[in-house]
Parts: C-alpha cells; structure tokens; sequence
C-alpha cells in the first residue's frame, strides 16, 4: 500500500516536469541563448561590411574600452536621462494628482470611468505613429506654425526640430502623455489598497486634504511608488521609437535626442557590427540594474 | 540475360538522366524583381510587351506563363540595400519561386553589387558589347567591375540641370528666356549675386541647401574612400559646406530635409527659384500629375546651371543563381536598349534616355515639347555634358552622401560648429563601415 502511493507521486511529479517545458525550451531558446550570445560575441570583432562578413574574432576588451573611451556611451546616457526625467517628474506629479482625485470617495466625480479610460487612451497608440504625427504637426510648415503665424504669435515658422531644448521637450512631452494614464492607473490601485479608515479617522481629526495627502497617501504608497520609479525608469533607458522616428533616426540637433538603444541601433543598421552592439547592451544591462538597485535603496531606505 | 537487363537499366538510366538535363534548363515560372520604388516598374508596366497585371495593389503580373512578383524596399538609411543584401545571400537556397531574377541598383552604392558575386556578367547572359554600343560610356562605368566586366544596365542617362521657376525669373531677372536667365547663374559668384536679389524680392534661391549637394559631390576630384579605405572629403564638398552656411545665414535657402512637404512646397506656390535636378527629377518629384502643381501648368523652365553634373539613375542588374537567365535578358535589353521603347520614354516619360541616337534625334527635333518646362526642348542641355562626365565612386557613398547633409545640417543652423559636425560625421560613417580608416 505504502509503496503504491509513493508511485503515485513520483508519477506527478512528472507531469508537473512536463507541463514546464514549453516554458523552459521558450526560455532558454529566446532569453538564454540571446543573453550568453550577446556577452560572448562582445570579445569579438564581428560585423558585415558591403556583403562581406568580417570575423568572429577575438579582440579581447576592445569594445568595452572604445564605447568609454570616446565618450559615447556618457554623452548618449545624459541625453536619455534628461529626456527621462523631463517626462518623468510632471508624470508622476500629474499622475499622484489624479490618482488621489479619483480615489477620493468625497469629490464624487462624475464619469470618473469615463476619464479613467481617456486618460490611458493614449498609450494604446504606437508609439512610432505618435512621433510620426508630432513630426508632422511641429514641421516648420506644418499646422502648429500656421497657427501661430496666424495669429501673430510668432513672425515666422519656428524650426522646433532644430532646437534642442524643443526637440527634447517634445520627447518628453510624448512620453508624458503615452504613460501619464498607465501610472494613474497604478498609483490608484495603491491609494485604494489604504484602509479607509485611516482616511475617516484623519477626517474625524480634521486634517485637511493637503495634510491627508502628505501624512497618509503618500508614505503608505511608498511600494507602489517604488515599482512606478523603477519600471519607468527601465522603460525610459530603453526609449527608442519616439526619438528615432521623431528625429529620423539621426537624434539631431546636434544628437541631443539620440538615445542609448539609438546609439545601438546605428551600429546594427548598416554594418550588423554584432561586437559592438553586444557591448553596448551589456553595459546598458549593467546600467539598467545598478540604477534599479540605487532607485529601490532610496526609495525604500528606512528611516 | 543478365547483361542486357544490365544494359537496359544503364540506357534508361543514360536517356533519364539527358531528359533531365533539358528540363533543368528549362526556365523558372517566377520572375522576381527587387525595386526601392516604382520608377521601373511603372516603365516596366507600361513597355514590356505582354505584362498583364493580376493584382492592382502589389502590380505583380503575368508574362506568358511566368509569374512576376515586385519586392519594393524603401531606399532611405540603406534601407533598400539591407534587404536587397537578405534576398542576394539567400538566392543560393532559395526554392524557384523564391529566387531574385532581377534588381536595380542606384550610382551611390552600384559598385558594391557590382565588385560582388551576387550580380551576373552580363556577357554570360548572351549580351554584348555591341548590344549596348548606343549607350553613354559613363553609365557603363558605373557596373564595370574591378575586372572589366559589365554587370548591369540602364535605360537612363542622368545629366543633371537647373529648373527654374519662370514667374519668378520674370519678376526679379526681368526675363524667363533660358538663355539669359544662364547668364545670372553662369558660375557660382554670379549664382550668389543672383541669389542676394531673389531673396530681396522675398523668395528662396533653393528650398534646401541639399539642392545644390550633388552638383558638388558628383564633380569631386577623389572618391569619399580610397583603395587603402581612407576616408576624406573632397576639396569641393568642402566649398558646398562654406558655400551653403553663407547661404543659409543670408537667408538664400534653408536647412530642410530634400523630399521633405518643406522642401517640396516651392513645387506648389512661387516660393523657391530653382531646384537642381536630372529629367527624372522633373518627370517624378515635381509633383507634375498634380493639377495645381506648377509643373502641371508648365511653369518651370530649365538651363544648364553653374556646373554640368549628373544625379542618380537606376540600373537594372541580374541576380545570380537566377531561374530566369533567357527572360531576364530579354527583360535588360528590352528596357534598356530597344530604341523604340526608349523613344516612347522620351516623349511620354519626358526622362532623358541611354541612347546617344535617341537623344540626338530629339535634341534636333524643334517639334519636341516638354510640358513641365513650358514647351522648351532640353535635350540639346542634357546631352552636352554626357559625354565629359567624371567618376569617383565608392561602394560607401551611400551612406557618406546622406551622413554628410544631415551633419552638415547641425553646422548650418547653428547648433554646431564646423568642426563639431565633421566630427559627428566621421562617427557616423564608421558607425556604418567599421573598416574604415577616418581622420581623428
């Protein structure tokens, strides 16, 4: 009897072995194989030139110290900070607003729903056709300066494309509306997990709503912050299509839109050169964890 | 008994293997044809005998009993050649409905096809020498490899002009006559004075300052890399880029990208004085088959310029491992070298054809009209200068060609220094040719 039973484990167990393999063969085939690859094939010189593949050749640290050495790596970083940041600080004050409004039971907003779903609307839209219509509205003859040659604002078409603090606020600006309404949705689950008790009992003690906001809301939101901070911060090392269609694909003027994964683009479009770019996603690998590790210690640190 | 089964066995295996033979030379059902846009498909739709369209929105088609397929790959960024580059390596594996037949390649990047393995000898299709005697040397130039062998052909001879806009001429130079309008843009300085008065009179000498880039990037004294892989600019791009910043900062032209709707709105309204183009220029961008378009109403009139040069082209090359070697010949020497055919391009197409002939019959002909350019004839202009045209190509021109006016663009508008935009170019450009040697 014993014995039987224990048969029937092991049986299982196998199952539960074979249910996982989909998983695990999708896995290893297109996260494991690609991760190992790109590390490796970063020692090595390997690119394509004029149909002609170049190498695999070892060549040691190479890469690594070419991408630093010439400063490539500082300079597009900063660029994607900033247009980061840009985004992200009136996102997150925009959002943390919203979101309180939305969850105060007191405000009873109408069509709160309504609202809730055109606020997240805009991040349905590709984020390639968006910068496309950006490109198109802010054209120096396209309808944003006829409307404000019209009506006199300005003398004559400003190049908005041409001006750096322009081309980044526009980025930024794009970015902002894409994923304000996927942060509000965020943040409003966090503000209604709070027990609204508190809330009653801050009422009954007649704090007002600014006090409410600092002293309850936002220190009890503080893990809901923290993984809005990270994956956003993630994201926005990762930004690509917005810039790259929007400056077509040269990050002009002067680079100050080219971003890291654009700097990683360029040396993938035309010359396939695997080596460099391998390098390049190593780093921003490393990166993207060092700063998720910095953003999750101080935003978490306990006082 | 046993030998003569034997012996049949080895007839029949003799007499199968020679019928197989024959069918393996027998010609593929599918012509496939790479193009990065529809300039030779449209004079492929309208001169190939017997090409019946099946389907309207790709224009695949029929010839007979073969089936045509159009692969259209935009040109930007090296966009065409990366996926003309996956159809080529791919050709040897490739089952026979899959096979590129044919594909056309651009001036800027011919030799890369042309140096490799992936484009045929035309001479090993059965075309000679002879067969294309009528065309101009310098369009043989550009697909004659290291070797000496022609790998490619076009039906387009691409000498290039200054098309100017006569409403405007009128108004500020007092005349539209082609030949007095030559002798306010004769050479540069007096293309500068000229300049200064149209922008007084409130108008653009160009709409960008990428108008005048190929009439000093296809006159240059050295290729952009040399045979070492060295990369250098050219004393005379070096007098665009000095020759453009002043332009731009008199307010002459602007910075706008070329193809761009900024830079295509002196097509509409009278804005912009002159645009730099080749027939193909005037038949294809001009927005001609627009009826509010200037180009439509004939306003436009054409001289040779500050400089003779040449712009573009397309040549039509065969694929190696083709299925199709008996039609794509056909094909290459029907488009490109039945002088009938090259008539009717000429006066339907208004494009400036390969044919010495043919260009000499309508340079003479005073009959000949060129509606976009009010009626006047500018064969007798395009046909100067083809004989005198001077080569320096490189496989990389491509990509330094764009690199170098989009760089340029952050030096002209002021977010760069010189210095600075050169430097970006350098990158960019070893970015895409990582063997290259560039200054520091």
């Amino acid at each position: 009897m014993k014995e039987a039973k224990k048969g029937n484990i092991v049986k299982y167990n196998k199952w539960g072995y074979i249910f996982l393999i989909p998983f695990v063969v999708v896995y290893l085939v297109f996260q494991v194989y690609p991760l190992v690859s790109t590390i490796f094939f970063s020692f090595f010189e390997y690119y394509e030139e004029n149909l002609a593949v170049v190498g695999p050749t070892w060549n040691n640290f190479e890469h690594y110290i070419q991408i630093f050495s010439d400063g490539s790596i500082v300079k597009y970083a900063e660029n994607t900070i900033i247009m980061w940041l840009m985004g992200f600080i009136p996102q997150i004050l925009v959002s943390l607003l919203l979101g309180a409004w939305f969850s105060d039971t007191r405000l009873h907003l109408k069509a709160a729903g309504f609202f809730k779903a055109v606020i997240y609307l805009p991040n349905l839209i590709m984020a390639s056709a968006f910068a496309m219509l950006f490109f198109t509205l802010f054209a120096s003859s396209g309808p944003i300066n006829s409307i404000l040659v019209d009506l006199k604002i300005l003398d004559q078409p400003f190049r908005f494309l041409e001006n750096i603090l322009a081309t980044r606020t526009l980025v930024a600006f794009m970015n902002f509306i894409m994923w304000f309404g996927n942060t509000t949705i965020l943040l409003m689950a966090g503000m209604m997990g709070i027990d609204p008790s508190l809330f009653e009992a801050a009422e009954v003690d007649g704090a007002t709503s600014t006090q409410v906001f600092f002293r309850i809301t936002l220190p009890l939101l503080r893990p809901i912050l923290v993984y809005v901070a990270i994956t956003s911060l993630v994201g926005g090392l990762q930004m690509f299509d917005v810039p790259e269609i929007l400056t077509e694909s040269t990050g002009d003027p002067n680079e100050c839109a080219k971003t890291l994964i654009m700097y990683l683009n360029s040396q993938i479009s035309v010359s396939k050169n695997y080596g460099l770019a391998g390098a390049i996603s190593v780093v921003l690998f490393v990166l993207t964890g060092a700063l998720s590790m910095l953003v999750f210690w101080v935003t978490n640190k306990k006082e | 008994m046993k030998m003569k089964l034997l012996c049949v066995l080895l007839s029949t295996a003799m007499v199968t293997a020679l019928l197989a033979g024959c069918s393996g030379e027998k010609e593929g059902q599918t012509l496939n044809i790479c193009v990065w846009n529809d300039e030779f498909q449209t004079r492929f739709i309208d001169y190939y005998p017997g090409y019946e369209i099946t389907d309207e929105t790709t224009k695949s088609g029929k010839i007979g009993d073969v089936t045509v397929n159009w692969f259209v790959y935009p040109n930007e960024g090296a966009n065409y050649q990366d996926n003309l580059d996956r159809h080529l390596q791919a050709n040897a594996d490739a089952s026979a409905d899959e096979i590129i037949d044919l594909y056309c390649i651009e001036a800027d990047y011919a030799l890369k096809y042309v140096n490799s393995d992936y484009s045929m000898n035309l001479a090993d299709l059965g075309i000679t020498a002879a067969d294309l005697s009528d065309q101009y040397k310098y369009t043989q130039d550009i697909v004659t490899d290291a070797n000496g062998a022609l790998k490619g052909s076009s039906w387009q001879a691409c000498s290039a002009l200054l098309i100017y806009n006569r409403a405007i001429a009128k108004e500020v130079l007092g005349t539209d006559d082609p030949a007095e309008v030559q002798t306010y843009v004769s050479d540069w300085d007096t293309y500068n004075d000229t300049a200064a008065k149209i922008a007084e009179a409130g108008y653009l000498m160009t709409a960008s300052v990428n108008d005048t880039y190929r009439t000093f990037s296809n006159n240059v004294s050295k290729p952009w890399v040399d045979a070492d892989g060295n990369l250098s600019i050219d004393a005379n791009i070096e007098k665009w880029i000095d020759m453009s910043a002043e332009q731009v900062a008199n307010g002459y032209t602007t910075t706008n990208d070329l193809w761009g709707d900024d830079w295509a709105k002196g097509f509409y309204n009278d804005e912009v004085f002159c645009y730099f183009g080749p027939a193909w220029f005037i038949d294809f961008s001009m927005k001609v088959e627009e009826p509010t378009s200037i180009a439509a109403n004939g306003g436009w009139g054409a001289v040779a310029g500050p400089q003779g040069y040449y712009w573009g082209g397309t040549w039509v090359c065969a694929a190696t491992g083709t299925d199709n070697e008996e039609l794509v010949k056909d094909v290459i020497l029907t488009m490109t070298a039945d002088t009938a055919i090259l008539e009717k391009i000429v006066t339907e197409k208004r494009d400036c054809v390969n044919s010495k002939t043919v260009l000499e019959k309508f340079a003479a002909d005073t009959s000949y009209k060129n509606d976009v350019l009010g009626g006047q004839n500018p064969y007798a202009l395009f046909s100067a200068n083809l004989e005198s045209i001077n080569l320096q190509l490189s496989a990389y021109d491509q990509v330094c060609n764009e690199k170098m006016q989009s760089c340029m663009k952050n030096y002209f508008a002021g977010n760069a220094t010189k210095e600075e935009a050169l430097s970006q170019f350098y990158k960019s450009v070893k970015e895409a040719y990582p063997s290259l040697n560039v200054p520091e």
